[in-house]
């Protein structure tokens, strides 16, 4: 075993991992962090995407010593406490979320992208989120909270 | 004015999808709960002639190992057909014959490799069309068809179809192959087991059939159903649902589903996980791997179709043969009735009044299908469609004239006899035709469902 020292969610943790731990693993297992999900565990479907120091990562392919000393944010650590990020409240009324597993992962990986990029077209919007798969299928109402969340933050 | 009807209604659960803070099955948090795995047949047909687990069971971090002998009642399903475990015989490649509960993944899996099991392999059928000719290997002790009223299918019928054909203008056949598919929700198989004093257990399921499920896991545990706790109905009432105040052996908690579209309407995990955590004493977790997922999870059969339809120059259907030849894999689970829903709809949303369908539900050895989405009327839909379009074709005539003529009026029946007083059809295509931005002929927009047949 290793010990680790990360900040999650603004908050420095220690932790004991193995060399086959992975990110993910170490959210949900070690710190019961659970909206990271695990949906393939192969890096395909999105559900378990977090941010590494501000860059989305899928944490299920991300081996957990490689974060050492790095920050990680998950959907729980995107606003403080009680508070609700325009993306979520976005989400919520333009009806972005279905099932809801595909959901923390889409926030995230909209997240991403309007950190760097707070005016995106549609295509910017697809292209950013191509690797999160939504099995509902609703990318339409996706989209439409994502530029609905861009607008409310310019305004 | 309503307070419903007409207004946008935010989602109850909405909020907490968004923030994270609904529990899926994997992510409720058990302090000791063991990892489940299991062990699965590499074959698709064969017997089971030696099962060791002894070595399995005496190692450290190994909990539990369960085997056929360990199901109070090893038969489910609907029929119901299906062992939890294999008892002897093996009918599909992936058919779960034993199941360990252990400390960690890696100490599970290296116990499933210390499994002695000796299989006696057997000559396999995969072609549904092969399965049903006399002396195909046989895939389960009651035949290779699922038998109705003594008839190795489900059959509708309606008039005499024998007589359309004789006055048709145009007889036109078609046949349609529809390819198994899998519902791959986002969410996996997952089924967590909690065993404790009051209830016996608490199984938390990814289930979109609670209680049909609640009364087939009772009868595989044979233990009494209990308290339901449904997490959908608490999220709105604040309170939980007494589903019967007899006997609480068993809580049985579901209602949040990452995704089902009826891959999730037959117990898959659900036994397992209950019966390691009753062997135990222990909280049991088993989450399906998503290649596991993906070829062992029930899924939609394919589809061999064939319609003949009798057709007379003006475009009207007026006989239907129709023979639809379902794969359902090993077990019943939920096939017949999606082969009877099929038989039920052959026909489609139009009038046809003279209509012979058989359904046959056919064994092979594959994992079994299940409901998807329409239960059988999906495919069925689909022939319909396209021979719609042939018929078009043959007559030379516009593929929205042939629907429109052949669309069910009010008062007009289904191949049930069922009278229809409520229909829209008609309406419907010339909606859908607007929209495409299609400019249907006078005589066609002039259409309405409530004008009686001429």
């Amino acid at each position: 075993m290793h010990t680790l020292e990360l900040t999650v969610n603004g908050q420095t943790c220690r932790v004991e991992v193995g060399l086959k731990t992975t990110l993910l693993e170490l959210l949900r297992d070690k710190l019961h962090i659970t909206s990271p999900k695990v949906g393939c565990n192969t890096g395909d479907c999105g559900t378990c995407s977090v941010l590494l120091d501000g860059v989305l990562v899928r944490s299920c392919i991300t081996n957990a010593l490689s974060v050492q000393g790095k920050s990680v944010t998950t959907l729980e650590g995107i606003t403080e406490p009680g508070d609700i990020h325009p993306l979520q409240k976005a989400f919520h009324e333009h009806y972005g979320s279905q099932c809801g597993f595909c959901t923390p992962g889409m926030i995230l990986a909209s997240k991403a992208l309007l950190d760097v990029n707070p005016s995106p077209t549609r295509d910017e919007v697809k292209e950013a989120l191509s690797g999160n798969l939504c099995r509902c299928t609703g990318y339409v109402k996706i989209i439409d909270s994502v530029l609905a969340a861009a607008d409310e933050m310019k305004s | 004015m309503s307070k419903v009807i007409g207004q946008r209604v935010t989602r109850y659960d909405g909020m907490a999808h968004v923030t994270g803070e609904t529990k899926f099955v994997d992510d409720q948090v058990v302090p000791g709960t063991l990892t489940v795995k299991a062990l699965r047949s590499p074959v698709s047909k064969g017997k089971v002639k030696n099962l060791d687990i002894s070595a399995a069971e005496k190692m450290p971090g190994v909990a539990g190992v369960i085997t056929a002998a360990d199901v109070p009642c090893n038969a489910f399903g609907l029929v119901p057909d299906q062992p939890v475990l294999v008892n002897e015989d093996i009918r599909y490649r992936g058919e779960v014959i034993a199941a360990v509960a252990a400390v960690d993944e890696d100490t599970a899996m290296e116990a499933l490799e210390k499994i002695g099991l000796d299989i006696e392999e057997q000559q396999a059928v995969l072609d549904p069309l092969e399965a049903m000719k006399e002396g195909a290997p046989q895939v389960r002790p009651e035949g290779n068809l699922q038998i109705w009223d003594g008839h190795g299918y489900r059959q509708v019928n309606l008039g005499d179809v024998d007589q359309s054909f004789d006055q048709a203008d145009e007889i036109v056949e078609s046949t349609h192959l529809h390819p198994s598919v899998e519902h791959a929700p986002m969410e996996p198989i997952c089924s967590l087991a909690v065993p404790h004093a009051g209830p016996k257990l608490t199984v938390y399921t990814v289930s979109q059939a609670l209680y049909f499920h609640l009364g087939m896991l009772c009868g595989i545990l044979q233990m009494e159903p209990g308290d339901v706790h449904c997490k959908q109905w608490k999220a709105k009432t604040g309170s939980s649902w007494r589903h019967n105040t007899g006997y609480a052996d068993l809580n049985y908690v579901g209602g949040t589903v990452g995704g089902g579209f009826g891959g999730k309407n037959d117990i898959m995990a659900d036994h397992v996980a209950a019966l390691l955590a009753l062997k135990t004493g222990r909280p049991c977790k088993w989450r399906w791997t998503r290649a596991e997922d993906l070829l062992y999870s029930t899924f939609r059969g394919a589809w061999h179709i064939t319609i003949k339809d009798a057709v007379t120059k003006d475009g009207r259907i007026i006989g239907r043969q129709m023979t639809s030849i379902r794969d359902a894999g090993s077990y019943a689970s939920l096939n017949p009735y999606v082969v009877e829903k099929h038989c039920y709809l052959g026909a489609g949303p139009y009038f046809i009044p003279n209509v012979r369908v058989r359904g046959y539900c056919v064994y092979t050895n594959k994992p079994p299908a299940s409901s998807m989405r329409g239960f059988g009327i999906t495919p069925a839909a689909f022939a319909t469609e396209v021979q719609l379009d042939k018929i078009a074709d043959r007559l030379g005539m516009d593929p929205w004239e042939v629907r429109l003529t052949n669309a069910f009026r009010k008062g007009e029946y289904t191949p049930t006899k069922r009278v229809l007083n409520s229909v829209a059809m008609i309406e419907v295509l010339q909606n859908l035709a607007a929209k495409a931005g299609v400019e249907l002929p006078g005589h066609l927009k002039a259409m309405a469902s409530t004008q009686e047949r001429g």
